[in-house]
């Protein structure tokens, strides 16, 4: 366990060098979070009967997904991993005593970690200021806090699960981009990150809900806000277990096959 | 009688203990795609591809005592660096067996791992935007390496291949010579039993050449480590190995010395470099 900690240690540090690019990216933020807000204030003004959600909940949804964008996103991919399978120099990884799987899986959650640790404070400092139902509401009860932060962990590791799928796939594809532009955009979509589920076609929904990506920020961001409670959030806690097991399980399969067949690039 | 064969059993088992690597008839085949330069080609390859195998291990058979030093010899694409691979545990051949210190490598990866040292010359393991000395600590932990045994391995390390001054730096600002003398040092860490070096001194100017050669030489001699070299720097192998294990096409074409290396050349005055020319003209790898 002490290896995979160092290891995490690492990447962590290594994460908080980026000084520059955390600024850029909590203004970018910032500019998205607006953006939504006045979408869906838009929406909201022409029919608040047709909203699927509460507007103080979304406004939490916005921002939370704004603050925790690096942890969740898609596209924090590692792509040193990928650049080292491409060019042989994961043969330096494979022989060391730890499992590849394990090494890379806690490099993929200390690296959201530690870019989400840089940008989360100042954007949700600034939306719990905005007045309500604009800003960062509190969370529905203190029920709704302890799920929002135990979906939140499970959220990252399924998250980081799912890359590892994808970081596997390299070894199969050599040039992963194809693979990685799928992922990227089936994820961003079916998660959430571009509109929140709610808002998308009922029929869609029952089955979007079930799918792995429905357990990744949709989760935890809507029972911070109550729109997801009760048994339906145990119901919700109880799919991301799911799915995150189901995950790990495909990815340590895949790494045991991959063992077996892998070829290292160059002499 | 029993007794007797029991001794000779003893004996046969000690001796195999000194055999620190029994190679026996690897293979090892690539799947190449393949299709003629151009537009055409490309083209067509979309649909059917051509594929070559290439044999890189091609049985390959050697034992290497405890404590040697060899210099694994051959040619661009012989099948060296595959070897290093099957050995190191990060390739599993077709067929054929192998045992490291008594383990299969790519059975018992990670215990097996936990014995050998590998420095891959045309690579890096050291993370690029932090000091080198972050590397090493992180190297500790992985190879759960106790803090005493830590401190005292470093210290001789840094002395041996003075490293005093660049272990602070960050491995992006160190020039190739200082990198590859951290480089090894990160693969000692853990103090190995065998050491695998794939072309540790490519690149490095005449310094740092001799540097790490002398380095080489005192771990063997010290620390009676084996050490497996694999080189095309005839003067490595001429400083450093007192066995030569020749390979060409995936195949092992000799196994003996650098006089026997000398033989093949018929003229006298041929520099090392004319020698294993002459050596593969003679071989026609």
């Amino acid at each position: 366990m002490k290896k995979y900690w160092a290891f995490f240690r690492m990447r962590f540090i290594n994460g908080l060098q980026y000084r520059a690019a955390a600024w850029a990216g909590v203004v970018t933020q910032f500019v998205w979070g607006f953006m939504e807000l006045f979408l869906f204030d838009a929406f909201y003004r022409a029919d608040p009967s047709a909203f699927p959600m509460d507007q103080q909940a979304l406004a939490s949804y916005i921002w939370l997904q704004q603050a925790f964008f690096a942890m969740f996103t898609s596209w924090q991919w590692e792509n040193e991993l990928f650049d080292s399978i491409a060019s042989g120099n994961v043969a330096y990884e494979l022989c060391r005593p730890v499992s590849i799987y394990n090494m890379w899986f806690t490099r993929s959650v200390a690296r959201r970690l530690s870019r989400a640790a840089l940008r989360c404070l100042p954007v949700l400092l600034v939306a719990s200021l905005l007045p309500t139902p604009y800003g960062m509401g509190l969370p529905d009860g203190p029920e709704a806090f302890a799920g929002f932060l135990i979906s939140m962990v499970l959220g990252l590791l399924l998250v980081s699960a799912f890359s590892m799928l994808v970081y596997m796939s390299a070894f199969y594809t050599i040039s992963s981009q194809g693979i990685r532009i799928v992922a990227t955009n089936l994820m961003d979509f079916l998660c959430g990150a571009i509109i929140p589920l709610p808002f998308l076609p009922d029929a869609a929904q029952g089955i979007l809900a079930l799918l792995p990506f429905a357990s990744m920020n949709n989760a935890p961001f809507r029972i911070y806000g109550g729109d997801i409670g009760g048994m339906e959030m145990a119901y919700t806690i109880g799919l991301q277990v799911f799915w995150t097991v189901v995950l790990v399980a495909v990815g340590k399969w895949m790494e045991q096959r991959v063992k077996q067949k892998i070829v290292v690039q160059g002499g | 009688m029993g007794v007797c064969r029991d001794g000779a059993e003893n004996r046969l088992e000690e001796w195999g203990k000194l055999k620190m690597i029994q190679v026996e008839h690897l293979t090892k085949t690539f799947r190449v795609a393949k299709r003629r330069a151009g537009f055409r080609s490309a083209f067509r390859a979309l649909w059917s591809r051509q594929y070559e195998e290439i044999r890189a291990l091609d049985d390959i058979s050697f034992t290497i005592r405890d404590g040697e030093m060899v210099g694994y010899m051959g040619p661009n694409g012989a099948g060296k660096s595959s070897t290093i691979k099957v050995l190191s545990g990060i390739l599993t051949p077709e067929g054929g067996t192998c045992r490291v210190n008594g383990r299969i490598p790519w059975k018992e990866r990670k215990e097996h791992v936990k014995h050998i040292g590998v420095v891959f010359g045309q690579r890096s393991q050291l993370w690029w935007d932090v000091p080198v000395m972050d590397s090493f600590f992180l190297l500790k932990d992985i190879y759960s390496v106790p803090d005493a045994v830590f401190r005292e391995t470093c210290t001789e390390l840094t002395e041996l291949l003075s490293l005093e001054e660049i272990l602070k730096t960050p491995a992006r600002q160190l020039s190739l010579g200082q990198r590859m003398r951290c480089e090894i040092a990160a693969s000692l860490l853990h103090r190995p039993d065998i050491l695998f070096l794939d072309e540790p001194t490519i690149g490095l100017d005449a310094v740092s050449k001799l540097a790490v050669r002398e380095f080489i030489k005192k771990l063997n001699h010290e620390h009676k480590t084996t050490v497996i070299l694999t080189t095309h720097d005839m003067q490595d192998i001429e400083a450093l190995a007192s066995r030569i294990i020749l390979i060409g096409k995936g195949r092992v074409l000799m196994d003996g010395t650098l006089s026997d290396v000398r033989a093949c050349a018929k003229d006298a005055g041929a520099s090392l470099d004319e020698m294993a020319a002459a050596l593969y003209r003679a071989y026609e790898v």
